[in-house]
């Protein structure tokens, strides 16, 4: 099989040879440099462990603010001294909060979701034997897990876990005295979050070169998936901005440990002053926000990609507007990295520069929107294959846009003062960004389940049961919440029981946590689902959504390379979905999709799309 | 009846279960296609996709109904029915957006729902409606950032016209100060340096500072009606957030520099309790907390409607309980408390 590689082998010519090695246990299942199987590490590591860590973190505080100063003894048996007499304390509610937030932004929708289908889907839809470095790719991998280990492991120090909010203010996480997460657990978490940072960059780089590089043949870049776009597009803000993180962290540690003072200044906390002088908090504010930002679209673009392709296979039609949408992509990417300032509206910035953010920020609705309403024309007059990857596509358009249209109100600094830091930005970007980012990972999983799992396909009636309930869900947590946001909640607060004025929000607080706990025991379904599938989930056909792109034709079961023969070359767009010649018939009679690599017909014209 | 909530929850979760492995079991079945939609599936989903558009409208609708009531009363200061109206504006396009957009994706998921040998339309571009649907928003976004940007510059202009009141909010850990700057309406000069508890000089008052000793420091806010406020707002220790819900007003306090917002209030305290949606408010929360009180539960007193300054920035253990009583009242009442209060210099001179 090395020998057929050579064909067209000028740039794939390096994995030659690798494919007779022998795997041990070792080398095939750990530390693994083969692009499907860290994929698959990334999933169980990111999703499978930490997002559900994370969902039950939310589920503990979602009881506190329903049932304030209620005692349940399985707060006793999870946080120990942290809820004495089943009581949940005030300080560990801040760390659940903060780390449930740190988790689900960087370790699932981050690592989880970009980690896993990036990995998976870009060698194997560009047409690439492996991605450009195997080795890199590991170490990103066991990085990310390292990093993921040392974020558990601070959820066991002394004085508690990091507290700060997943924003880490200065000086509240600077200073020891000034809450107990800010010790130890604080530092953990920075040593978590540098490694972490050092592991997105390595396969930020790696995914950049691979889709540079090693497209296969015919493979332009206006051939391109929109999932490969996405990530692409992804990989580019992280390496932008996850470095700037970095030097936050640095900063921030120095601070800490070494009595500097960058964001420290003229403090006084338990009767003594402090010597540090001249720093200033908002200057931490604006290099966490310059991540922290595009960190957002990190997270959302990859589920748009995602979205767009399962959306377009599944409608049996081209997705509507392919380089408006490669467009829409480039514009959110670019002005995604300068709308920073709308975190610090009332920070105490100048309010010019605050003018100009809103400026920048409010831009971004014009591509969102042209996203919207491509998608909503991929579904007209389709012939829509309700699959449940189909399902978590429609519905991941309908809260991004519920979720999207209040970020018109929070990022017009004028309407921002009220709203800012209470509930309603919490419902924001909890539709915007958290459960549409989720559904498009949850899309990813049941229409490439077949790619991860050698040909195993998922229960498609568990699917639905895990969607519908889902669906619901969310709305009934998230959709209320914007109301005590309107109404002056603020956020993070351990209960709403020391200002009257919030009396009567009490039962909105308990029907959103109902909802919560019904939403979270459907996650329980898919993780059956999954699990199950894996051992006992029955082969499907090789391309079960009758779709055109590259992986369909790559083995089913995992090799090393990925395809037995050469490399497939491509002739056409990845969207030739129902395309029909002059006399209505189908380009291949009887099947309505032509795979991108079939060759154009005689008289067939391609589309400049 | 919270342990009844828990319970019913655990048990719909152990059916859940339940059905779900019957489901797995029952759709184990032999082919290969047995997981993919078929024409059932879609038929299926298809209608609850339109079900879900009932369910997206009729919660919208059901929460405008149940907790409309719940927002913020009408605003109480000078800028809020800018504010107001810039909001209610941005919410109508909204709501008009929001009910077009999910009617067409669902009404499209029910309607184009798939069937065996349907055609669908190969229909990958059109520059007409690219263009339409570009522009509308560039439109309706170039007015409400003009609209916003105007309100905005309008609150955010801090200035020494009108001659305002000058306030000092002081934050810590875990509660808030002010500081009045007395007869001359002068600050005097502060620093946490000079930070002396022994002579209660809590605020590092600088002791030699003329401008200081008529300073007046309290720890419930008084404001007239009608005047321009201008507060400046420090903190000791970490970040807080100086959020005035009723007011439309918001800062943040950094340590290591002084921050400002300014506005007039225009309704006094007693004024406010007359509203009728106040009014309506105080009822139903007394309501609850006379319930609460027969239980012999906590936080069952009977209140009165207050404009309250809240942290907004999270700033430790009991973050959730830092808050200022605001009084706005007539500048006679305003004059005649402030007549009352001890200065700066008082303060210190009886530390002696």
């Amino acid at each position: 099989m090395s020998a057929i590689g050579h064909e067209h082998g000028d740039d794939h010519g390096h994995d030659d040879g690798h494919h007779h090695h022998k795997q041990t246990f070792v080398t095939k299942y750990i530390f693994s440099t083969d692009h499907k199987m860290i994929s698959k590490q990334y999933f169980i590591t990111g999703v499978m462990v930490m997002g559900f860590i994370g969902i039950a973190m939310s589920l503990m505080f979602r009881m506190q603010l329903a049932w304030p100063g209620e005692a349940f003894p399985i707060f006793e048996t999870l946080l120990g001294k942290w809820a004495p007499d089943g009581v949940m304390d005030a300080d560990i509610y801040l760390s659940l909060v903060t780390i449930h937030g740190t988790i689900m932004v960087f370790f699932v929708l981050t690592a989880g979701l970009s980690g896993t289908f990036s990995n998976l889907l870009i060698p194997l839809q560009i047409g690439a034997r492996d991605m450009a470095s195997g080795f890199l790719n590991m170490l990103s991998y066991w990085m990310f897990f390292i990093s993921s280990v040392i974020m558990l492991i601070s959820l066991f120090v002394e004085a508690g876990p990091a507290s700060a909010g997943w924003t880490i203010y200065p000086p509240l996480s600077a200073l020891p005295m000034a809450q107990s997460g800010s010790g130890m657990g604080m530092t953990l978490w920075l040593v978590s979050m540098a490694i972490f940072i050092a592991s997105s960059l390595l396969g930020s780089l790696n995914f950049i070169v691979t889709v540079i590089n090693l497209r296969t043949k015919g493979m332009s870049m206006t051939r391109l998936p929109l999932t490969i776009w996405a990530f692409f597009v992804t990989a580019i803000i992280g390496v932008i901005s996850f470095p700037v993180l970095l030097s936050a962290a640095l900063l921030l540690i120095m601070d800490r440990s070494f009595g500097t003072s960058f964001f420290l200044s003229d403090i006084f906390i338990q009767g003594e002053v402090l010597h540090y002088q001249g720093g200033s908090p908002v200057l931490y504010e604006h290099l966490f926000w310059f991540l922290g930002h595009p960190e957002v679209y990190i997270v959302i673009l990859p589920a748009m990609g995602i979205v767009s392709e399962v959306m377009s296979v599944n409608s049996r039609k081209p997705i509507f507007g392919y380089r408006a949408m490669i467009a829409s992509i480039l514009a959110i990417a670019f002005l995604s990295t300068i709308v920073w300032g709308h975190h610090m509206f009332i920070s105490g910035m100048n309010p010019f520069l605050g003018s100009v953010f809103t400026f920048t920020t409010l831009l971004i609705a014009i591509p969102s929107a042209v996203k919207a309403f491509n998608w909503i024309t991929t579904l007209w007059k389709g012939n829509l294959q309700m699959n449940p990857g189909m399902l978590f596509s429609i519905a991941m358009v309908s809260t991004f846009i519920t979720g999207g249209l209040t970020g018109i109100i929070l990022g017009d600094s004028a309407l921002d003062i009220n709203v800012h830091d209470t509930y309603f930005v919490v419902a924001h970007f909890h539709l915007v960004m958290g459960i549409s980012a989720l559904y498009g990972l949850f899309a990813g999983v049941y229409h490439w389940f077949p790619k991860m799992f050698e040909g195993k396909m998922m229960n498609k009636n568990l699917g639905y049961v895990h969607f519908w309930i889902t669906a619901v869900g969310s709305y009934g947590i998230f959709f209320p919440m914007h109301f005590i946001g309107m109404a002056g909640v603020p956020r993070r607060y351990y209960e709403n029981t020391a200002f009257p004025m919030f009396d009567e929000m009490t039962n909105i607080q308990v029907l959103m946590t109902v909802f919560a706990l019904i939403t979270a025991g459907a996650q329980l379904v898919f993780a059956y689902n999954f699990i199950s599938s894996i051992f006992y989930g029955k082969k499907g056909p090789k391309n079960p959504w009758k779709a055109t792109t590259l992986e369909w034709t790559a083995e089913v079961k995992h090799i090393h390379g990925n395809w037995d023969g050469p490399i497939p070359h491509v002739h056409r767009w990845p969207y030739d979905y129902s395309k029909t010649d002059e006399n209505g018939e189908y380009v291949i009679p009887g099947q309505d999709f032509v795979p991108q690599t079939v060759p154009l017909q005689e008289d067939e014209e391609e589309l400049q799309h | 009846m919270t342990t009844l909530l828990t319970l019913t929850v655990l048990i719909l979760v152990a059916v859940a279960i339940w059905q779900m492995t019957k489901i797995f079991e029952l759709s184990q079945l032999r082919t290969e296609t047995a997981q993919i939609a078929n024409d059932k599936d879609n038929k299926n989903n298809g209608y609850l996709m339109l079900v879900f558009l009932v369910f997206i409208y009729g919660i919208t609708i059901f929460s405008f109904w149940k907790y409309g009531k719940f927002l913020l009363p009408e605003s109480s200061s000078a800028h809020g029915a800018e504010y107001d109206s810039l909001m209610l504006w941005s919410f109508v396009i909204i709501f008009i957006v929001q009910t077009i957009t999910q009617f067409l994706l669902h009404y499209y998921a029910y309607k184009y729902k798939g069937k065996k040998g349907k055609k669908a339309l190969f229909f990958a571009d059109n520059n007409m409606l690219e263009a339409i649907w570009t522009i509308i928003p560039v439109i309706v976004l170039a007015g409400l950032i003009l609209w916003g940007l105007y309100t905005w510059t309008d609150i955010m202009d801090i200035n020494d016209d009108d001659d305002p009141l000058v306030v000092e909010l002081y934050a810590q850990q875990f509660n808030w100060t002010a500081r009045y700057g007395g007869a001359d309406n002068v600050l005097g000069g502060a620093n946490v340096r000079m930070i002396d508890i022994d002579k209660a000089n809590v605020l590092g008052l600088d002791e030699g500072d003329s401008y200081a000793s008529d300073d007046v420091i309290v720890k419930e806010l008084h404001l007239p009606v009608g005047r321009k406020v201008n507060f400046k707002f420090r903190s000791q220790d970490v970040l807080h957030s100086a959020y005035f819900p009723h007011f439309r007003a918001q800062m943040n306090c950094v340590p290591g520099m002084t921050t400002e917002f300014s506005f007039t209030p225009i309704t006094t305290t007693a004024e406010i309790r007359q509203n009728p949606d106040v009014i309506d408010k105080v009822e139903r929360t007394n309501k609850i907390r006379a319930e609460r009180a027969a239980n012999g539960e906590p936080n069952s007193d009977p209140w009165e409607y207050d404009y309250i300054l809240l942290c907004n920035k999270i700033c430790g253990k009991s973050h959730y309980n830092m808050q200022m009583k605001i009084i706005v009242e007539t500048e006679e009442e305003y004059n005649e408390w402030m007549k009352t209060q001890r200065t700066f210099g008082q303060t210190m001179a009886s530390m002696q």
